[in-house]
């Protein structure tokens, strides 16, 4: 267990902790300002992936595939909202989580029936396809880099526009009060469904970066999905801060938890016991984390949410 | 109780009685096997229905407790324990414990947290089932041995039936006179005014707490008999997706009813019996039917039949 | 019975409760009025439990209760009804009353027993709801029961615990004159027993009523005294009574 390896190993849970925070911020967004749980937001992250792709195919290339899955979601992200999701805003929880439960099958089944059910492969652009030098010796994947890059340009675009902007005043408004915007006269509606799209779009960058890392199949949304409810809760819904801090965290965690528990725990206890407890608790680390954090504060670490 | 509203629980009782002779009869075994799914699972629902329609506790993890029910089953047998109590045993308090923890973080949440929380823990339970592959892993292991029992033989799928049909009839009834004992007062009136239940001096959360744990410990039975019932065990138990199924069942069947979960299990299971059967992808049609039903249907099948209990 | 020391709460850069100091004698009845935004809701919040000071002190009966959460101190006899009725409306009156009456009866993990056949439950509800006057609507869902009648409902369920204290947070809130008489006659008849911290905004009532009044305004209080002197002084109508009149 080299340095080099140790730091290598950061970088991924940085990079994995991107592909969270591009996914939390919407979701915590949502959640905060227009109180919707939304749990079709995977499914948006799985069409950024496969438009993407299948843009990147048609075109030949990879910007064009980029650019045209992030409108194509957008897209998908606003008519949802538009048709499915507008009655739902005065519902209670349970039934807005019935509902984009039954968006999830929806999607799943509709990209299967599209582009079938088996993972499809998707590369970075050969202008990313390199590997880069690091300090300490290793090389390190340009493409995992460059998403590093990109998530952190847009934490800083997010922080720009939430706490320089009018509209993320109004945004961070509703987070704390929903009804006083209302009161204020602003255009409740409009300011929904931009934020709702502003979400999937996040969520389908996040997707058509990942699709070359991970698997891009039916189903995809899900798996992220839930480790990004872990992200929101520990972070504080209705906080992009929070979604941050918690975002980077859960990555890092998770993803040395899954690179070094087992031959950390090799050196205490027999390597057999090591071989399976190992990845058993790696796989539950991050929940453990969020139960921790909950012990102490319920409202995550940096709640939005004023009294 | 009163004989008119006793009479249709008779009906229904004698109907289901009726069904597996009827049907070995037109020679169709396999609804049989489909039937018993549906009443061990309605049993999941009738648990679920505990906390979520009566308590307003939006679990969206308890495929957990159906997973940790099946795997005691399994995992007994995996080292040679074949005894049907002691799997019976170790299913009910494996989930009730595990309940209790999983409660005790989660209840002191509320709203959008406790719906995120409790999802993301059965995860953390399915990725568990995943990553021990003494068991099986990914793959699942099979049963070595359906539960021994004295007196009946859960071989005999007839004879399963019969047990699942009179453990459903034993929940249904269980959960009636919780829900209407002082405890079942306090947690439907903590769902009903939270503010006002705390002003006359109730502390939801033990009650909260309790009432999780019962409801974990009868899904963890229903789990046991889902085991012995495919005869195989696999993490998919625990998904969400057998999480949203669950939730899916007690709100179309009507949530807070007592009839409901058992006519939401049918509802749900047979729609989706006879969806798959027309194309594979059924899914892609019961997703649209699911959101239409939560914006159109709230009510539940059994608001069509009688009022729900105040 | 009851001390209040000092007590603050800020919300942000509004302080909503500016150091405020009271005592409440055993048997009071004791009228807290002032206009709106005054800080009533606030102060009364953190009386109940629902809102935690930021500083100072509430002793009730002798006891800290400043950090105890709101089922605790209505456990310990602090009753209160809500401004806005908050009661259960989809159960029946004498349920919403056999509830109450629950709560002051230790523990509830009781499995078995329906509730509402139990008659130790359903007794003391009948009692309290023929004082109140609402016994013949005792079977019909509270949702139904007109917004006068729910008002009742609201002080029956605070007396059905048993209280030391009563927090009466606006009971004649939204009443015609007929109704309200009714409630202050009734009220009228718990002075003697009761200890009871009134808000009201119907100054017919807190004068018939109160046996001291508290001014606040804006946070602070700018006078306790006998209705009388209340009525004379300068700052109170200056800051008040001259509005409401």
């Amino acid at each position: 267990m080299t340095f080099g390896l140790v730091f290598e190993q950061l970088l991924n849970g940085l990079q994995f902790g991107v592909t969270l925070f591009l996914m939390a911020a919407g979701l915590t967004l949502v959640l905060g300002i227009m109180n919707f749980v939304n749990l079709a937001h995977g499914s948006l992250y799985m069409v950024g992936a496969y438009l993407a792709l299948a843009a990147a195919n048609w075109t030949g290339s990879y910007l064009a595939g980029v650019a045209l899955g992030l409108a194509g979601t957008l897209l998908v992200g606003m008519l949802i909202e538009v048709i499915a999701l507008r009655t739902l805003y005065a519902r209670d929880h349970l039934d807005q989580v019935l509902a984009t439960f039954g968006l999830i099958l929806f999607f799943n089944e509709l990209v299967a029936i599209l582009w079938g059910r088996a993972a499809l492969f998707a590369s970075p652009p050969s202008w990313l396809s390199h590997h880069i030098d690091l300090f300490t010796g290793s090389r390190y994947p340009a493409y995992r880099a460059a998403i590093i890059v990109v998530g952190f340009f847009v934490a800083a675009l997010l922080w720009y526009v939430v706490t320089r902007t009018r509209l993320g005043m109004l945004i961070r408004a509703g987070a704390s009060n929903r009804t006083m915007v209302a009161a204020l006269g602003v255009n409740i509606r409009l300011l929904y469904t931009l934020v709702f799209g502003f979400g999937a779009a996040l969520a389908g960058l996040a997707g058509l970066m990942a699709g070359p890392i991970y698997n891009v199949q039916p189903g995809m949304g899900e798996l992220v999905l839930i480790q990004v409810f872990v992200v929101v809760v520990i972070g504080g819904i209705g906080s992009v801060r929070g979604a941050l801090v918690g975002a980077i965290i859960v990555g890092i965690v998770d993803t040395l938890g899954r690179a070094f528990l087992k031959p950390l725990m090799a050196t205490v206890i027999s390597a057999p016991a090591a071989e399976s407890a190992g990845p058993a608790l790696a796989s539950m680390l991050i929940y453990l984390l969020m139960a921790a954090v909950l012990a102490f504060r319920p409202q995550g670490l940096f709640p939005a949410r004023g009294g | 109780m009163a004989a008119r509203k006793i009479l249709p629980w008779l009906g229904a009782a004698i109907i289901l009685a009726l069904l597996p002779p009827f049907l070995l009869a037109i020679g169709q075994p396999f609804y049989l096997d489909l039937a018993r799914r549906i009443l061990i699972l309605a049993i999941a629902a009738v648990s679920l229905n505990l906390i979520l329609g009566y308590g307003g506790l939006v679990s969206f993890g308890h495929a957990a407790y159906l997973g940790i029910g099946a795997y005691a089953v399994g995992i007994l047998g995996f080292y040679g324990v074949g005894n049907g109590w002691l799997h019976i045993l170790a299913a009910v308090v494996a989930s009730a414990l595990v309940a209790a923890a999983i409660g005790a973080v989660s209840i002191r949440t509320s709203g959008i947290y406790f719906i995120m929380i409790t999802l993301a823990f059965t995860q953390m339970l399915y990725y568990l089932g995943i990553s021990v592959a003494e068991f099986g892993g990914d793959d699942g292991m099979r049963l070595k041995t359906r539960s021994l029992f004295p007196l009946v033989d859960l071989n005999d799928p007839v004879a399963f039936y019969y047990v699942a049909l009179a453990l459903v009839i034993l929940s249904i009834f269980v959960t009636h006179r919780i829900v209407h004992s002082r405890f079942g007062m306090v947690l439907r009136a903590a769902k009903s005014n939270e503010s006002r239940s705390r002003a006359i001096g109730f502390s939801p959360y033990p009650y909260r707490l309790a009432a999780f744990v019962i409801s974990g410990a009868m899904c963890g039975l229903s789990g046991a008999l889902y085991a012995n019932h495919t005869n195989y065990i696999t993490p998919n138990l625990m998904s969400w997706q057998q999480s949203g199924d669950l939730m899916f069942m007690v709100i179309l069947g009507g949530m807070a009813t007592a009839s409901g979960p058992v006519l939401g299990a049918f509802a749900l299971l047979l729609v989706e019996d006879l969806l798959s059967g027309w194309t594979q992808h059924w899914q892609v049609i019961l997703g649209p039917l699911l959101i239409l039903s939560v914006i159109f249907f709230r009510r539940g099948l059994a608001g069509i039949f009688y009022k729900a209990d105040a | 019975m009851l001390e209040v020391r000092a007590l603050t709460k800020n919300f942000g850069a509004l302080r909503a409760t500016d150091g405020v100091t009271l005592e409440i004698a055993e048997g009071e009845t004791h009228a807290i009025i002032g206009p709106n935004g005054a800080g009533k809701t606030t102060l009364i919040g953190q009386l109940a439990g629902d809102i935690r000071p930021d500083a100072g002190t509430i002793r009730f009966a002798g006891e800290d209760v400043t950090a105890l959460p709101t089922p605790r101190r209505a456990r310990r006899g602090l009753a209160r009804s809500f401004q806005i009725t908050s009661i259960y409306r989809d159960f029946t009156t004498l349920q919403n009353v056999a509830l109450a009456v629950q709560a002051r009866s230790g523990h509830s993990f009781r499995f078995w027993r329906r509730a509402h056949a139990d008659d130790s439950l359903i007794s003391p509800s009948q009692k309290i709801l023929e004082e109140v006057g609402l016994e013949k609507r005792m079977h019909v869902v509270a949702a139904n029961l007109s917004h006068g009648e729910q008002r009742q409902l609201e002080v029956a369920m605070a007396l059905a615990t048993r209280p030391r204290l009563l927090l009466l947070d606006e009971p004649m809130a939204g009443m015609g004159t007929e109704e309200s008489q009714r409630m202050i006659a009734f009220l009228a008849t718990l002075k003697r027993k009761q200890t009871i911290i009134l808000v009201e905004h119907d100054m017919d009532a807190v004068f018939r009523l109160a046996d001291r009044i508290s001014v606040l305004v804006y946070g602070r209080v700018i006078a306790t005294d006998v209705p009388e002197k209340i009525k004379l002084n300068e700052e109170v109508r200056k800051a008040y009574l001259g509005e409401e009149s």
